[in-house]
């Protein structure tokens, strides 16, 4: 049985759609990233899944029951804000227990509920701090174990790493899902970061100006984003526009300027159609020789960045514009390819990973803004 | 999924006590959207009935008897320079506080001097001591014969009149412009100021043309509330206006004469003039651009010298002693020679005046307790309705507005209102007007802080806990109720002491019942003849049980 379902859920700000039309079926015990840029309505989205905002139209169901009209106390869907709001007046135990305390059981109760969160989440020796005393790492604990100490079969966190530094988010990251995994509670997991969503998501809810963009897998959103936004937002692609010319089985070739065609092994579309292709950064490859085989545009080198594992080339393709590469290192440095600024070299992409959108109705830098 | 119903059972349960059970009762009970609109009900209803409606309108119900005076011009003319008067008084006393006021405060705040803290006491002590009690202080310092004149001769005595009222408007607002400054510039980031000087400006330049304009809220704030004091002081205006009259001592003076068609006219007047002028500061000031247009680098520069600096500061501290501390404390001379010559005796033995005089403190302190517990009962709703915008953007933010007007006009003029209000419904005691009265014109002072404290707790604390299954009033007593309870405290302790300090309004409901400063008033226009020591020792009174609220009141916050 699903836990969560929306059906074609709308929110509106005077003019503004936060979001709209929104349809989603959550499982049980599944961990959902909702990703999307700045201002797409992922906190909004949150708000009205906990009913701390009312639906314009649409409706939500927890465990099969409709709760759009229920106030969030009689929800069971636990919310942890960006800055975690914890009760500056109370011990992080006093915290932690409000949740047990709230729903009816007894203080000492809720007490033994605080401890046996506590000690999960590694925090059982600073029960009797304040919160002001912690650092942020533990206080984003604090607020996790507050937001499970009552037992809420659904878990909403805004932004929960947001405010951690760099380093401790990764390794943070994979500790939130394993509790959640232990607990078996469901997770809706709100976050701006492409690869956090990808690395610790069972499915990836991509959602941009309120709109739900594709839901599913974060391989399904890698191999087969459904729009070049998509396709850009989460991995990071190189697009090129053009127009179909020739359609067989299994290669579809696409003229993206004056002399070049590229050609796809995927189909679907219908010669004449204009199209956007787009291939992975890391799929793209660079040679730095001239070659006869197919998908090989000469460019040339503009810049080199070191990433750790790749090296990130920037190529100049003229007028087909710039192509970004990301080389695993061993191979970039067989290429010598950092010094090599300045120089021809030559892009390849196989057929197989050269992707195919609709044009969409906007100018391709629109349709790939993320902010 | 984990079953949740284990933890969301009724809250019932043998182990809990009666305590707890009747608590989580009344928190489910408060999930219900009625019970929430009953709580927001009362408090809205408090507020009209109690607090604004009959201070405001009540007057209306005096009828056509109030345009009678419309035929007296010679009365006309004097109503209209009396509350010209008022005006030009408060403009000036509230533009010579910020004049003088902002410098002080600026060195309270920025000055790594080791006498800062013995300055900012000094400068709260004008807010502590009763109006009435500073009213006879000045008038004793500029003209008694152990004031001023006995000092530097008799070319620098006053008589009462309208110069004493701007030194008596002036030395009791001043510290409430310091008071909003210190707390603006407290909270104010000094890099906006550090990057202007980094780009080339001098400090006064700087100063101008960027942290000036960014404290700007607070400087319309200060100006009000100074604004709002001078125009509605009454029982120590009274004592220093000598034959001047502004709105207040004409409507006193109309009352004592028993002319009921200027006092309603001229109360109607001063209750439309200040509630619109409130307003339009309101509106209008946020709008206003401070003069910033233009840099002299070399003037300025001057001006921001070592010596410009102390010379600054120097005059302002001359002005705060000379206008502000001295003619406050001078009270404590006759208070002291009381204690010596027999007179304190009398007082405790409770003979002769002194009797009326326990009487009207026990008097003033009940009114003021009954009041304070009537507004922090009505005013918690109300402050998180208007704070939490409940009632929608546009209710929330014209009660917001309302809330303040029962400061801003005159509380004579108030007092006048609500007798002709409640004087048509019968039953009423003069206690209850009394009380009505004071939980009126103290009302702004709880609310405010409140609101000020609630908004300073983030809603997603709330939303937190209605998510862990909180009811409305379990997220109001575990949390809002905790997280503002200095606020709380100091707001009602605000309002307890404006309660004790209360005059105006006063003078205007009772008739049989004196409250202490209105008896100290008496005995000081001699209506009931007490010597100087008396007044002196009866004032100081006032003034150590005020110490005694203040001094609760600093170990209350202090603890934040």
């Amino acid at each position: 049985m699903p836990s969560l379902r929306l059906l074609n859920v709308n929110r509106t700000f005077g003019r503004t759609k936060a979001i709209d039309r929104v349809s989603l079926e959550i499982n049980d015990g599944e961990y959902v990233c909702v990703l999307g840029p700045t201002g797409a309505g992922k906190t909004t989205l949150l708000r009205l899944v906990a009913g701390l905002a009312a639906v314009t139209s649409g409706t939500i169901e927890l465990d099969g029951k409709d709760v759009t009209n229920i106030q969030p106390e009689d929800r069971n869907a636990s919310y942890v804000p960006q800055q975690y709001a914890l009760f500056s007046h109370m011990t992080v135990r006093d915290n932690v227990a409000f949740g047990p305390l709230a729903r009816g059981l007894t203080s000492e109760e809720s007490l033994r509920a605080a401890d046996d969160m506590l000690k999960l989440v590694r925090l059982a020796h600073r029960a009797t701090a304040f919160p002001h005393e912690l650092s942020g790492g533990m206080q984003q604990r604090v607020a996790l174990a507050r937001g499970l100490a009552g037992h809420s079969p659904l878990l909403l966190l805004d932004e929960p790493l947001g405010a951690i530094d760099a380093r401790l988010r990764v390794i943070l990251r994979y500790e939130l899902r394993k509790l959640a995994k232990g607990l078996g509670v469901t997770v809706l997991h709100v976050t701006h970061d492409q690869q956090e969503a990808m690395s610790i998501a069972d499915k990836i809810a991509v959602l941009r100006d309120g709109a739900l963009q594709q839901f599913g897998r974060p391989s399904e959103i890698y191999e087969a984003p459904e729009s070049p936004f998509l396709a850009n937002f989460v991995g990071g692609a190189n697009f090129l526009e053009g127009v179909v010319v020739r359609e067989a089985p299994d290669a579809t070739v696409i003229d993206v300027a004056e002399g070049f065609a590229i050609t796809s092994s995927r189909d679907g579309h219908g010669r004449g159609d204009f199209v956007v292709t787009s291939f992975r950064q890391e799929g793209t490859l660079i040679l730095t020789n001239a070659s006869l085989e197919e998908n090989v545009v000469p460019g040339r080198l503009v810049s080199t960045n070191f990433l750790g594992s790749f090296l990130r080339c920037v190529v100049d393709l003229g007028i087909l514009g710039e192509v970004v590469a990301k080389v695993p290192v061993r191979e970039a440095l067989e290429l010598r390819l950092p010094d090599r600024a300045g120089d021809v070299v030559y892009v390849r992409a196989n057929r197989d990973r050269i992707m195919i959108f609709d044009r969409p109705g906007r100018p391709l830098a629109v349709e790939l803004e993320a902010f | 999924m984990r079953d949740g119903s284990e933890t969301s059972r009724p809250p019932q349960d043998s182990r809990m006590g009666p305590k707890r059970r009747v608590l989580l009762f009344l928190d489910s009970v408060s999930g219900s959207r009625s019970a929430r609109i009953a709580a927001y009900a009362v408090g809205v209803l408090f507020f009209l009935i109690i607090v604004f409606v009959p201070p405001v309108f009540g007057i209306l119900l005096g009828g056509s008897k109030i345009f009678e005076m419309l035929s007296y011009p010679d009365l006309m003319s004097r109503g209209a320079s009396a509350i010209s008067a008022s005006f030009a008084i408060a403009i000036t006393v509230s533009l010579m506080d910020l004049a003088t006021g902002l410098p002080m405060a600026w060195f309270i705040v920025r000055s790594k001097s080791s006498w800062v803290s013995t300055v900012d006491t000094l400068a709260n002590i004008p807010f502590i001591v009763p109006t009435v009690a500073l009213g006879y202080s000045v008038l004793t310092f500029w003209s008694g014969p152990q004031g001023i004149g006995s000092l530097l001769g008799s070319q620098f005595v006053f008589s009462p009149g309208w110069q004493m009222i701007v030194l008596l408007h002036f030395a009791f607002s001043y510290p409430v412009i310091v008071r909003v400054m210190v707390g603006a510039l407290q909270g104010y980031n000094e890099v906006y100021e550090t990057a202007a000087r980094t780009l080339g400006a001098s400090t006064f330049t700087a100063v101008r043309t960027v942290s000036l304009p960014l404290l700007k809220p607070a400087l319309i704030a200060g100006f009000l509330l100074a604004f709002a004091r001078s125009l509605s002081e009454t029982g120590a205006t009274v004592m220093v206006a000598g034959a001047f009259e502004n709105g207040p001592v004409f409507i006193r003076n109309a009352q004592a004469a028993g002319q009921q068609s200027p006092l309603l006219f001229v109360s109607l007047v001063l209750i439309v003039t200040s509630s619109l002028f409130f307003v339009a500061i309101r509106v209008f000031a946020p709008k206003m651009q401070l003069p910033m247009s233009g840099v002299q680098p070399k003037l300025e520069r001057r001006l921001s010298s070592m010596h410009a600096v102390m010379s600054r500061n120097l005059l302002a501290f001359l002005v705060f002693i000379f206008f502000v501390i001295v003619p406050s404390l001078f009270v404590v001379l006759p208070g002291a020679s009381a204690i010596v010559d027999g007179t304190l005796q009398e007082a405790v033995s409770g003979t002769g005046i002194w009797s009326t005089y326990w009487q009207s403190i026990g008097l003033s302190y009940l009114v003021a307790l009954v009041a304070t517990c009537l507004n922090v009962m009505a005013g918690l709703p109300m402050s998180v309705l208007i704070a939490r915008r409940q009632g929608g953007r546009v209710i929330s933010g014209v009660l917001d507005t309302l809330v303040n007007i029962p400061i801003v006009v005159p509380s004579i003029a108030l007092g006048v209102s609500i007798g002709v209000f409640w004087g048509g419904v019968t039953g009423i005691s003069e206690f209850w007007l009394l009380v009505f009265a004071h939980a009126s014109i103290t009302y702004t002072y709880f609310v405010r802080s409140m609101i000020a404290a609630v908004e300073t707790i983030p809603v997603e604390v709330e939303d937190v806990a209605r998510t862990l299954g909180a009811k409305p009033l379990m997220v109001f007593r575990r949390l809002t109720i905790p997280l503002s309870k200095y606020a709380l405290m100091a707001g009602a302790i605000m309002a307890f002491t404006r309660s004790i300090d209360e005059t105006g309004a006063t003078l205007a409901v009772a008739k049989k019942l004196t409250t202490a400063p209105v008896l100290m008033v008496n005995w000081v226009k001699g209506t009931v003849p007490a010597s100087p020591h008396a007044i002196g020792l009866g004032l100081g009174i006032l003034v150590l049980t005020s110490f005694a609220s203040l001094l609760v009141l600093t170990i209350v916050t202090r603890r934040t």
